[in-house]
């Protein structure tokens, strides 16, 4: 591979471009120099922290080693899904629809891409399995995260409507119907619009590193392509499934509303 | 004669408003007001009824337990209209199952292009009328009624009054009616109840 590497100097003046925005800031009174310090200073320190442990799961080649890494990735993304929502569901529910929906959506995507469209030998192999695992649990993390926070935001809303559909005999599902129809739209909407604009407003960050790293832009934009229908696909299968159990947990058992479920962050 | 099994009845019934048992029957075509000051528990009654909220107790219809029925099923016979009705579609006959016969809309001063109007441009005493209309085209066994004239003039009052009567006597139906106004109540020949 033909890539040019960085040194400790190359870095450090990039760095002192964010200390730089950082005077900037505080010289305006911005008010967010402290976070935009301590952001910075975790980007460098998790992204070596990460690089190192990659580097030990690549070469040691063990299958439980990726397994574990990927659990860690599962359960922050679905601590992020929950973070993210202004009405959450309460108890364990909240961080367990997130967390059970990423899994099912990214996980079977994941397999069909390492078994049945890249094949990497093992079909486990950490430099295959665990990026393309970050890239669609990235992705469906924000589908979800969005479509929840639509789904119980609007129910909150709207519980006069929905009360109303039911006094009038709809059943739960038809209650909710068209908000369960808005979550899913806001869910879909930020890998529409991705998907829209590749190649054209945005060039995508994966394919940007590859033809970095000396691989033919073809190439590139093959993988692209299929990542993107890969994210696509997880994203709006894990809005799918965390937007219909979202949207049954919000009715007890005789189909009542039971916005009890919820809690607020006001 | 043996008295009639009651079309509705309700056994030690407790709301989510606390406080003493309810225990009632009615008998087709009968009606049942209720009144009482702000806070005693009407509407939270009739949600109880309606299976909207947690309750306690047993409520029957034709003798058949409330936990035997499907929830919507049950809510489609035992049919709560709201004091305020809620309205989820932009135009107005999206919210009927189906269309009520023209004499019925005439007789409450509505024609039939009322279902091709948006539900912005309703006032709110057309809000109630046809609030109380999508539910009646659900043929309901017991109308639970929160002050079904509340926003209405004494004219429109009457016409609901004279409505739902001739509803009730041509169904084996009845209804619970939530009024403050002594004198319909009166006008209604109905059972009482008053909360505290």
């Amino acid at each position: 591979m033909n890539i040019i590497s960085l040194s400790a100097f190359d870095l450090g003046l990039a760095a002192m471009l964010v200390i730089l925005l950082s005077v900037l800031t505080w010289w305006l009174k911005i008010g967010n120099t402290r976070s935009l310090l301590i952001a910075g200073l975790r980007t460098a320190v998790q992204l070596l922290l990460l690089g190192h442990v990659l580097r030990l799961v690549f070469s040691a080649g063990q299958w439980y080693w990726v397994a574990a890494i990927m659990a860690v990735m599962l359960l922050v993304a679905g601590y992020e899904v929950n973070a993210r929502q202004h009405r959450p569901f309460s108890g364990w529910w909240g961080y367990g629809m997130g967390t059970l929906s990423m899994f099912a959506s990214s996980f079977s995507i994941l397999l069909v891409a390492l078994l049945l469209l890249v094949q990497p030998k093992p079909w486990y192999q950490a430099q295959y399995a665990i990026p393309l695992l970050g890239m669609l649990l990235g992705n469906s993390m924000t589908g979800i995260a969005l479509s929840l926070d639509r789904l119980t935001e609007s129910a909150w809303k709207q519980r006069k409507e929905i009360e109303a559909r039911l006094m009038l005999g709809h059943d739960w599902n038809d209650a909710i119907s068209n908000i369960r129809i808005e979550a899913l739209r806001s869910g879909l909407m930020p890998i529409i619009n991705a998907m829209a604009a590749a190649g054209i407003v945005s060039l995508p960050g994966m394919m940007t590193g590859q033809i970095l790293a000396g691989t033919s832009p073809i190439e590139a934009s093959k993988y692209q392509i299929l990542i993107m229908f890969l994210i696509t696909a997880a994203s709006g299968l894990g809005s799918v499934i965390a937007v219909q159990a979202g949207a049954r947990r919000l009715f007890d058992d005789r189909e009542r509303l039971t916005l009890s479920r919820l809690k607020s962050r006001d | 004669m043996l008295a009639e099994q009651p079309l509705f009845q309700v056994k030690n019934l407790a709301t989510l408003h606390g406080g003493a048992g309810f225990d009632f029957s009615l008998h087709p075509h009968e009606v049942l007001a209720i009144s009482g000051p702000s806070g005693s528990g009407k509407s939270l009654l009739l949600r109880a009824l309606a299976d909207l909220d947690k309750h306690q107790g047993q409520v029957f219809l034709n003798g058949q337990s409330q936990a035997t029925f499907k929830p919507a099923d049950w809510r489609r016979k035992i049919v709560l209209v709201a004091a305020e009705s809620a309205w989820w579609n932009s135009v107005v006959a999206d919210h009927f199952q189906e269309l009520p016969a023209e004499q019925t809309l005439s007789e409450l001063g509505f024609s039939t292009d009322v279902f091709r109007w948006p539900v912005d441009r309703l006032s709110s005493g057309e809000r109630q009328r046809l609030g109380l209309l999508r539910a009646l085209v659900l043929k309901p066994t017991v109308l639970l009624l929160d002050e079904p004239t509340a926003n209405l003039d004494e004219n429109n009052t009457l016409k609901i009054e004279k409505l739902l009567q001739k509803y009730l006597r041509n169904h084996t139906a009845v209804a619970i009616w939530v009024s403050h106004d002594s004198a319909q109540r009166k006008r209604l020949n109905s059972k009482e109840l008053t909360l505290t």
